[in-house]
């Protein structure tokens, strides 16, 4: 018997797909000077790709497919935009970048497109076989992605960390998967769950190493503390509109087949995840704080922040399983978060992109001054960093909020204590954003020419998206709260 | 006047400086005079408002006026719900009031590097931090408002402000930011355990039911610490010579005249009427850090050589007054709060404008530097002379109506407050007493030391220019007004004392 097959359900997957074809026939066809089109058709793929998500969310409908182990429901519609517009912005960052150094332009959003696909689909996957294809599919392009500038070597260290940490994690997380399959007899996440809360003895004992090795797996992919290593170095490295990439939307992902992964299939065994994501959230936002406290290069700051915004994220999931309440507020929080998180953070790399083309360089002291050259860009960096920092009105503050009143709804003694964690976390985190704007504006210009900087309109628009949700969702957060709330997985 | 009184009003006078801010940004960088003159405007028409407001509002009913309640974050229940009464109408005046004269000031007193533009964008974002907070009714709404002042006086002190000011800016911002994290899971566990409200009123009418006392004592510690970071109480208060030493006057100026109120206020308004019986624990413990910080910043005082140190310190001696009266959690206690921190506003407020013209004027502060100012600029000296004679607390000016009644007030505190009450808050009032005679032994001394004397040789040859014309506008109204409420404090405690009694009376 044929597989049943929901084309309008799949749709979103069905024209990346069709777009990263064309993008690379388009690039083997186009002229050499006519190449840059292909960033055109990459737009407005990823683009077209968002109208069957808009239409599908019109519809509301659950649709599940194969068994249960591709659902799309608001859930997976909100992260499928989430992913789109983030790859939008992206696109946006990386046009000129792309097109002024000396490099294959095709491939290039091949690759990028090939990512999102397997984020979009991540969004849907219910099932453990379907989430770790996803994973790779996100993971493989980005690694070649991280090398992209292949004539400096500190690309070739980034990808080639990338990547063997990458394979390392994969094949960690695939252990831990087989042996989930051994107990439960099904990669279904549903399965998985009915039988997860009944387990006992050294059957339980066997989950709870499954599922340790499995989160270790994801822990890799998100950057958390202590599998963070290869982050800062492939940030470093690789070309920084692919950093914002790789710390936004590949990060997201990540974050997306943790919720889903835990939500739908472990939750009942609360204490074989809780405590291992209590200590990863832990130790993600105190390392990863402490560390970037000492950075002087603003994308390794920026790499070490988002390993901490990482462990904030982490948080809910640490108090996720003491309540039915919780859970619900939890998710929520992770939802938020990350939708804010996605905005703040690549609006900062995007100044940063952008001052970097007159600077050359990513030192924090290079920006010493950008007050008084350029104070757009300072003010909407400022403006960023901020909002990394928590500070109202700027969103960065609701999407700390919302963390705290899961961690607050959990009402146990764990909860309280991360809490605080937090807390303190949040006010050494403000130190190095503070830093870079203590650069911009209380000191003298460090470079000679000084003249306004002219941002192409590319990176205008990509700067001018996440300004925009930065204030608007800082002031009025209700929207995202909304979504917030709608992507929610069925049994909660 | 249907649509002012029904909430449209006080929105008005919390984010018109938000209109103004736009405008000046948009202004052309060259334009300096527009770009004043928007400020002028802007921060004029926000008193006007609040004037408004003021006359429009009953002085006899009780509860809140003029406000609204409307949607703001639904998923969590948090309301756009604002509102004014006898507590918040003073302050709300205060700052609209001070925020025009520090524009006035500015004139032509932009400090380096200049740029009046971006100065005069974020005093006008800082005033609807200031005027949002005293109008909030929400505690999410309350949070945001108080966090809004942290940015644009973090690059006021950084940019303008004086040689150390970039410790001083980011420690400020530390501080603060430290203490409202806490408060801020002071307010989710108020949330989650007591009711699930964030109402303000609401939550103030079921005095805490519902949360066990230990758990009130824990959430009141959180509240305590965003507060009394802010006042700043002793021993908390270490951000706070730093902060106003180096920032420009007009920044030393918002500082100690509005933004430490936020902190008292805070108290007044959410900590102690959510979790009276919290607020009956700590009350001693608060009493007693408030008479620290009495001895202690007078002391402060005695060893200081920069003139705006002293002022700073002698702000923590003041709050400490302010600090007191809340503690003994009465009526009187707390009306005497509230006039303290106004007149505190107006009087350290005044005392930073003079030492900020001091300083443009001889370039230092330093104490054993200046000297003879009454014969080179005897207007200037004379008002300084003013200043510390309201500030040391002399009847007939305001600064008296703050601290005696708050000193009184320690005689006899709240009953039900924890321990041999009695015994406690008097000897806090005889220690509060024995500060106000260091109070006037300090700024005697500091007067006598800028003021009288004969005038230092560096400075018998150089030009001192007497009180200017902005300076004359900025001041006189504050100096009416110092006296004003010296002789007839009703002023304010007509207003204060029905929202006080009906808070914390019985």
């Amino acid at each position: 018997m044929n597989p049943h097959i929901d084309y309008h359900a799949l749709a979103p997957e069905i024209v990346l797909s069709a777009t990263i074809v064309v993008v690379l026939v388009a690039d083997l066809l186009f002229p050499d000077r006519d190449r840059w089109q292909t960033s055109r058709i990459a737009t407005i793929g990823v683009l077209g790709a968002l109208i069957p998500v808009l239409t599908l969310a019109a519809d509301g409908t659950d649709r599940s497919m194969f068994g249960g182990a591709y659902v799309v429901d608001n859930y997976a519609l909100v992260f499928k935009g989430l992913f789109l517009v983030a790859t939008y912005v992206t696109i946006l960052l990386s046009s000129d970048y792309i097109a002024e150094g000396d490099y294959y332009q095709g491939e290039f959003w091949f690759l990028l497109l090939t990512s999102v696909l397997g984020m979009v689909a991540m969004a849907s996957a219910r099932d453990l076989i379907s989430i770790f294809v996803a994973l790779e599919t996100i993971s493989v392009p980005t690694f070649v992605l991280a090398g992209w500038r292949k004539h400096d070597t500190r690309s070739n260290e980034a990808s080639i960390k990338y990547y063997l940490i990458g394979v390392l994690s994969s094949a960690v997380m695939l252990y831990g998967m087989s042996l989930i399959y051994g107990v439960t007899n099904s990669t279904l996440l549903t399965d998985i769950s009915s039988k997860a809360g009944n387990l006992t003895g050294s059957m339980d004992n066997l989950f709870i190493v499954a599922v340790f090795l499995t989160l270790a797996g994801f822990a890799f992919k998100v950057s958390a503390v202590p599998f963070h290593f290869w982050a800062p170095d492939t940030y470093e490295g690789a070309p920084t509109p692919v950093t914002a990439f790789l710390s936004v939307a590949s990060k997201a992902g990540g974050f997306v087949a943790l919720l889903t992964i835990v939500y739908v299939g472990f939750y009942p065994s609360g204490h074989s995840w809780q405590p291992v994501l209590w200590g990863l959230a832990a130790a993600s936002m105190t390392i990863g704080n402490l560390t970037a406290l000492r950075q002087t290069n603003i994308i390794r700051m920026l790499a070490y922040s988002s390993i901490a915004q990482g462990g904030f994220i982490l948080v809910p999931f640490a108090v996720a399983g003491d309540s039915g309440p919780a859970a619900k507020s939890a998710l929520e929080a992770v939802v938020i978060y990350l939708l804010i998180y996605a905005a703040m953070n690549l609006g900062a790399f995007a100044v940063v992109i952008a001052v970097a083309r007159r600077t050359r360089s990513a030192e924090i002291r290079t920006f010493a001054g950008l007050g008084q050259w350029s104070p757009a860009l300072a003010v909407l960096l400022s403006f960023f960093l901020f909002s990394l920092a928590g500070i109202p009105p700027l969103a960065g503050w609701f999407a700390k909020f919302v963390m705290f009143r899961a961690v607050l709804d959990a009402h146990t003694s764990a909860a309280a204590v991360i809490g605080v964690i937090a807390a303190v976390n949040s006010v050494i985190a403000l130190f190095y954003y503070a830093g870079v704007a203590r650069q911009m504006w209380f000191r003298e210009p460090a470079i000679e020419d000084r003249r306004p900087l002219r941002v192409p309109p590319a990176l205008n628009a990509a700067i001018a998206v996440c300004a925009a949700t930065v204030l608007v969702i800082g002031v009025y957060p209700q929207p995202f709260a909304k979504l917030g709330e709608l992507a929610r997985i069925a049994r909660f | 006047m249907n649509w002012f009184d029904s909430g449209w009003g006080l929105t008005m006078a919390v984010f018109l400086p938000g209109v103004g801010m736009l405008a000046v940004l948009a202004a052309p960088k060259a334009d300096e005079t527009l770009q004043k003159a928007i400020a002028l405007v802007t921060t004029l028409a926000t008193f006007g408002v609040t004037i408004a407001l003021a006359a429009t509002f009953n002085y006899d009913k009780k509860g809140l006026q003029l406000g609204t309640d409307k949607a703001w974050i639904d998923v969590i229940n948090s309301r756009y719900h604002i509102g004014l009464d006898g507590i918040s109408l003073p302050l709300l005046l205060l700052s609209a009031f001070i925020t025009v004269l520090c524009v006035i000031y500015s004139w032509d007193h932009f400090p380096e590097p200049h740029n009046p533009k971006a100065f005069l964008a974020l005093i006008l974002l800082l005033e609807i931090g200031m005027n949002g907070t005293f109008v909030a009714q929400d505690l999410i709404l309350f949070f945001v408002f108080f966090e809004i002042v942290l940015l644009p006086m973090f690059f006021m002190i950084g940019v303008w402000g004086g040689p150390n000011r970039e410790y001083a800016s980011i420690k400020f911002f530390l501080f603060t930011l430290f203490g409202s994290a806490l408060m801020l899971l002071s307010f989710l566990a108020l949330y989650f355990i007591g009711p699930n409200t964030f109402d303000i009123p609401k939550l103030a009418a079921l005095h805490g039911a519902g949360i066990v006392h230990s758990t009130q004592n824990l959430i009141f510690a959180g509240m305590f610490l965003g507060f009394a970071i802010k006042v700043p109480m002793f021993p908390f208060h270490t951000w706070l010579p730093d902060a106003h030493t180096e920032a420009p006057t007009v920044g030393s100026v918002l500082l100690a005249a509005i933004l430490l109120k936020l902190g008292t206020y805070g108290f007044i308004r959410i900590a102690l009427p959510i979790l009276p019986e919290a607020a009956r624990d700590w009350a001693p413990w608060i009493g007693l850090l408030a008479v620290i910080g009495i001895i202690y910043g007078a002391l402060g005082c005695l060893a200081q050589r920069d003139m705006k140190r002293l002022i700073a310190f002698s702000s923590v001696a003041h709050m400490g007054f302010v600090m007191l009266g809340i503690a003994t959690l009465t009526t009187f206690g707390i009306n005497a709060a509230i006039f303290g921190m106004v007149a505190h506003g107006l009087i350290t407020g005044m005392l930073f404008f003079v030492a900020g013209s001091v300083q443009e004027r001889f370039e230092t502060r330093q104490l054993d530097r200046l000297g003879g100012l009454l014969t080179q600029a005897p207007k200037l000296g004379w008002i300084l002379g003013f200043c510390a004679m309201a500030s040391l607390g002399l009847p007939g000016l305001a600064g008296f109506w703050g601290e005696f009644p708050a000193i009184l007030s320690a005689y006899n505190p709240a009953s039900g407050i924890a321990g041999s009450e009695f015994v406690v808050f008097r000897t806090y009032m005889v220690i509060a007493a024995v500060g106000t005679v260091l109070a006037a032994g300090y700024l005697l001394w500091m007067l006598q030391r800028v003021a009288f004397g004969t005038v230092k040789p560096e400075w018998e040859h150089v030009h001192i220019h007497d009180v200017h014309v902005p300076e004359w506008i900025a001041w006189t109204p504050m100096l009416l007004l110092i006296v004003a409420l010296g002789v007839y404090p009703n002023i304010i405690f007509r207003v204060t004392d029905g929202t006080v009694t009906r808070l914390f009376g019985g």
